[in-house]
């Protein structure tokens, strides 16, 4: 049942790619392009429906099932028998990966039923969805391996399809770039994850999860493993995830990556893939567990992911591209979370932005849809009443991330938060509440500039502007849903306590049945406690609402003062430059690189292919010479074999005296 | 006897051969290696090597020549279409030097070092130079050569065959 | 018999060069291949004579097998010939030369 969760996608995208997608069905069967589209909008969502059916089915089994038996193998065949190093292609669904698998199937589905809509007037439509079911299909594979060759089968397959979808316009070259770059940049994090799985089998001698974190856990493991070799794996890892997830360094392909259409970058670009790396971190929560130092690391690249994300969202005008900072920011938090060891509370931040964040692209992209491809902010305004459902639930997504009191960002945020705070990370705890300030406020600087005020849409197009077909309006009402309830889940405990509830936070004892090493906070001789913390993280999300509502709504004119006034002027051409990264790289590694390029140019052209060519000079000239013996005439061959001849009878006639 | 018949077919044979190289119409020169090669099958019956004289004018100067007649009878080659053999005297001439020296220096060496007479004291078994003492050898001990010489006169038939046939 | 051996093998040398001087100076193919043919014929003088002398008549098949070959080679070099004239129009060999490299 688990191998057809991850075929079921497999065979849509063989089907949608062999028959539709080369043309097969046009030219040799002769089919109409209206029965193709019907077909892929038929089998396209419907291979991850019964994916995502499936996965419910078994994800309902696995909470009948109790602590270590919570958890489904299936074991296919083994993959790569090679001495003592095996391989199988073996599947995996523990309450880590079920609750990926729900998200990924879900959210997939609800973003395939959108594509029909968005993607409709495109001619390539049987390609995107032959894409689309190819991300799926490895998705699944990355989430559901059992062994780290396996998830790197999926790790590299999202890649590949992540690349296939962000050039799927690839007529134009600067959309062909960004997805080169995303490959590019992507690569340079596979290598150290690469390295990660080697030096965990050298020091585990397995890929096998259950082996692995056996050993690792046994007691006085760690104590007797090298010094820090468990600190260099998890980095390594951490650096795949870096790339996977884009944090800093490796941030800069996700903003780039919004070339793509706009429901690729709601389900890879925001709700699934990028959240891989936290998936990953998650995964192997017992190597972060036993290394503290792996884990400074990783929160602190978090907290500065997370803060510089947020800055440079504040001022950019691209709608896809705050979307796009916004989740590298958001990725910054679970990060932080998984990185502090509250593995549950980084989970569950990752599903609730699953929701929320799939909800915000799949509104931007009906904005875009409705404005004729227009992404510029500065463009639009006013549209809430020609696109009510649109606004309606892009104000609860924004709400939702915001941290507003019971929407579900509520509860995953101040879980993360309030966890750093209680593990002693009292100063990524302090960024983080600052990058929630910062996060209420652009998100909500987005949604007024969007939908409110006055409407900055030219003339013409002004008329045109029509709320999304209903495929595409129905999947943003289901997300909100989940937006805004989603949080129930993960209740905290002190809450739930003065609630009445009896079982509270359901997800962390779900998530921590699948935890090898159960991390308990220590809260002693903090200064503040749990409701103290959640009244900051509430305060940080409506001083970034107020401030926002006041900028952008109340007094408009303000932030045209920002960017004039000489003391705030260069922070703002800071962040809207991004912090120069990309020009920063481009001068540190790009143009180095280019200029080692000519050097080895010149190189080749001139000392290697001189040699090369010199070889040939010479031959060519020395044959010219010889030639003049292939004279043709027969007569001169015989004379010359008897002049040989003689000469031989000479030479042993004397010889012979 | 025998010393003045090889003088006398020796002395034929190498006037044949001379008038073979240096007549420039082919069928003078296909006559004059007639001579020389029935010169030689005497030569061959001097030396009892009876079977093999008998081939010698049968085979060589029956078969092999006709067919050089017919060739060249074939071929209709007239005088005037010979002109380009004759001149370039001294070309000849120099090629010819040179294989004299080394014939003379050869026969020098082979007449100062006598290797014996021909009949030096070898005692010949009874059929020698026999069709029976020949075809004994030929049937047992040398049977696969001589089975294989068949199959080079079948490919040699089948390219003249492949050669003659793609003129048509 | 009073012929030392000597003899045979200073007429085949003889006659071997004769053909040889025909091979090389001469232009018309056809006497190139006829004295080609005087060449074997010297050796074929020289096999025998070699093998009265050692009384034995292994010498004999050879010289069979070297007419045998003979016979195959003249048989092949007329068709060329043929073909060849039949094509060019000449048997001059200094004109043909289309192996000139």
């Amino acid at each position: 049942m688990l191998l057809w969760i991850v075929l079921a996608p497999l065979v849509g995208a063989v089907v949608n790619g062999l028959v539709f997608a080369t043309g097969f069905w046009r030219r040799s069967v002769g089919g109409s392009e209206n029965v193709e589209r019907k077909i892929v909008s038929a089998l396209g969502p419907g291979v991850i429906l019964v994916s995502a059916v499936l996965s419910s089915i078994l994800f309902f089994r696995l909470l009948g099932l109790e602590g270590d038996n919570r958890r489904f193998i299936e074991e296919m065949f083994v993959w790569i028998p090679s001495g003592s190093f095996t391989a199988s292609f073996e599947l995996l669904l523990d309450p880590i990966s079920a609750v990926m698998v729900l998200v990924v199937t879900w959210v997939s589905f609800l973003i395939h039923v959108y594509s029909i809509g968005y993607m409709h007037a495109d001619r390539s439509y049987s390609r995107y969805f032959t894409y689309l079911n190819i991300f799926v299909f490895f998705m699944l594979i990355l989430v559901l391996a059992n062994n780290f060759v396996l998830m790197f089968v999926g790790w590299e397959g999202v890649g590949l399809a992540s690349y296939l979808l962000i050039g799927f316009w690839y007529e134009d070259s600067t959309k062909a770039y960004a997805g080169r770059k995303a490959f590019i940049v992507n690569r340079i994090g596979d290598f150290g994850f690469i390295l990660g799985i080697l030096l965990i089998f050298f020091v585990f001698s397995s890929v096998n999860y259950q082996e692995v974190f056996a050993k690792a856990s046994a007691p006085g493991f760690v104590a007797a493993a090298p010094d820090g070799i468990i600190t260099i794996i998890a980095l390594l890892l951490f650096i795949g995830a870096v790339g996977k997830s884009a944090q800093f360094p490796l941030f800069v392909w996700l903003p780039d990556a919004m070339a793509g259409p706009t429901p690729v970058s709601a389900l890879i670009h925001a709700a699934t893939m990028v959240t891989a790396g936290v998936y990953m971190l998650a995964r192997c929560n017992v190597f972060y567990s036993a290394s503290p130092e792996a884990q400074l690391i990783v929160v602190s690249v978090a907290a500065f992911t997370a803060f510089m994300a947020a800055t440079i969202a504040l001022t950019q005008n691209d709608i896809k591209k705050i979307l796009a900072y916004s989740t590298v920011s958001q990725l910054g938090y679970m990060f932080m979370g998984v990185g502090s060891g509250a593995y549950a509370a980084g989970m569950f931040h990752l599903l609730t932005h699953a929701f929320f964040k799939a909800l915000l692209f799949l509104g931007a992209g009906s904005v875009i849809h409705a404005l004729a491809q227009e992404q510029d902010i500065r463009k639009m305004g006013g549209i809430r009443k020609d696109l009510p459902i649109t606004a309606l639930t892009f104000l609860v997504g924004t709400l939702a991330i915001s941290g507003f009191p019971f929407l579900s960002g509520f509860f995953s945020k101040d879980e993360i938060l309030s966890n750093l705070y209680l593990r002693g990370y009292t100063v990524h705890w302090i960024i983080g509440i600052v990058t929630a300030v910062l996060t209420a406020f652009y998100m909500l600087r987005l949604y007024l500039l969007t939908f409110e005020g006055r409407s900055r849409v030219p003339g013409e197009l002004r008329l045109k502007v029509h709320e999304s077909p209903r495929s595409m309006w129905l999947p943003l009402v289901i997300l909100a849903f989940f937006s805004l309830i989603g949080g129930i889940f993960g209740i905290p405990e002190f809450m739930g306590k003065s609630l009445g509830l009896e079982h509270s936070n359901l997800f962390e004892g779900f998530i921590s049945s699948a935890l090898h090493s159960y991390p308990s906070s220590h809260i002693t001789g903090q200064m503040f406690g749990h409701w103290t913390l959640l009244m900051f993280s509430v305060i940080a999300g409506f001083v970034g609402l107020l401030l926002a509502y006041n900028l952008y709504f109340k007094k408009t004119s303000i932030p045209d003062e920002i960017v004039k006034s000489i003391l705030l002027k260069p922070l703002y051409k800071f962040s809207l430059g991004r912090w120069f990264v990309d020009e920063i790289y481009d001068f540190l590694i790009l143009r180095p690189y280019r200029e080692l390029s000519k050097l080895s140019a010149y190189f080749d052209n001139f000392v290697i292919d001189g040699l090369v060519g010199g070889v040939g000079y010479v031959v060519r000239e020395s044959s010219y010479v010889l030639r003049a013996a292939q004279s043709g005439i027969l007569r001169l061959y015989v004379g010359v074999m008897a002049m040989g001849v003689v000469a031989i009878i000479v030479y042993m006639l004397f010889r012979a005296l | 006897m025998e010393t003045v018949l090889f003088y006398i077919f020796a002395a034929l044979a190498v006037i044949g051969a001379m008038a073979v190289v240096s007549n420039t119409n082919p069928v003078t020169g296909v006559v004059s290696l007639v001579l020389t090669l029935f010169s030689t099958a005497v030569l061959f019956v001097l030396l009892i090597a009876h079977f093999i004289a008998v081939i010698q004018v049968l085979i060589y100067a029956g078969a092999i020549l006709v067919l050089f007649l017919f060739t060249v009878m074939f071929l209709n080659l007239r005088p005037e279409g010979l002109v380009f053999d004759v001149g370039r005297f001294y070309e000849k001439l120099g090629v010819l030097i040179i294989l004299m020296v080394v014939t003379g220096a050869f026969s020098m060496e082979l007449f100062s070092n006598s290797i014996g007479s021909a009949n030096g004291g070898t005692q010949l078994p009874e059929e020698f130079g026999t069709v029976e003492g020949v075809s004994r050898l030929l049937f047992t001990q040398y049977l696969l050569p001589f089975e294989l010489t068949s199959i080079l006169i079948i490919v040699a038939i089948l390219g003249v065959v492949a050669i003659a046939k793609r003129r048509v | 018999m009073n012929v030392d051996v000597t003899h045979y093998l200073v007429l085949g040398a003889v006659l071997f060069v004769i053909g040889g001087y025909g091979v090389i100076a001469r232009k018309n193919i056809i006497i190139v291949l006829l004295s080609l043919e005087l060449m074997l014929n010297a050796v074929n003088l020289t096999f025998v004579t070699f093998s009265r002398m050692h009384g034995d008549m292994i010498g004999h098949v050879f010289m069979i097998m070297a007419l045998t070959v003979a016979a195959a080679e003249v048989a092949v070099g007329l068709a060329l010939i043929v073909a060849i004239y039949a094509h060019r129009e000449t048997v001059d060999i200094d004109v043909l030369k289309m192996l000139k490299g």
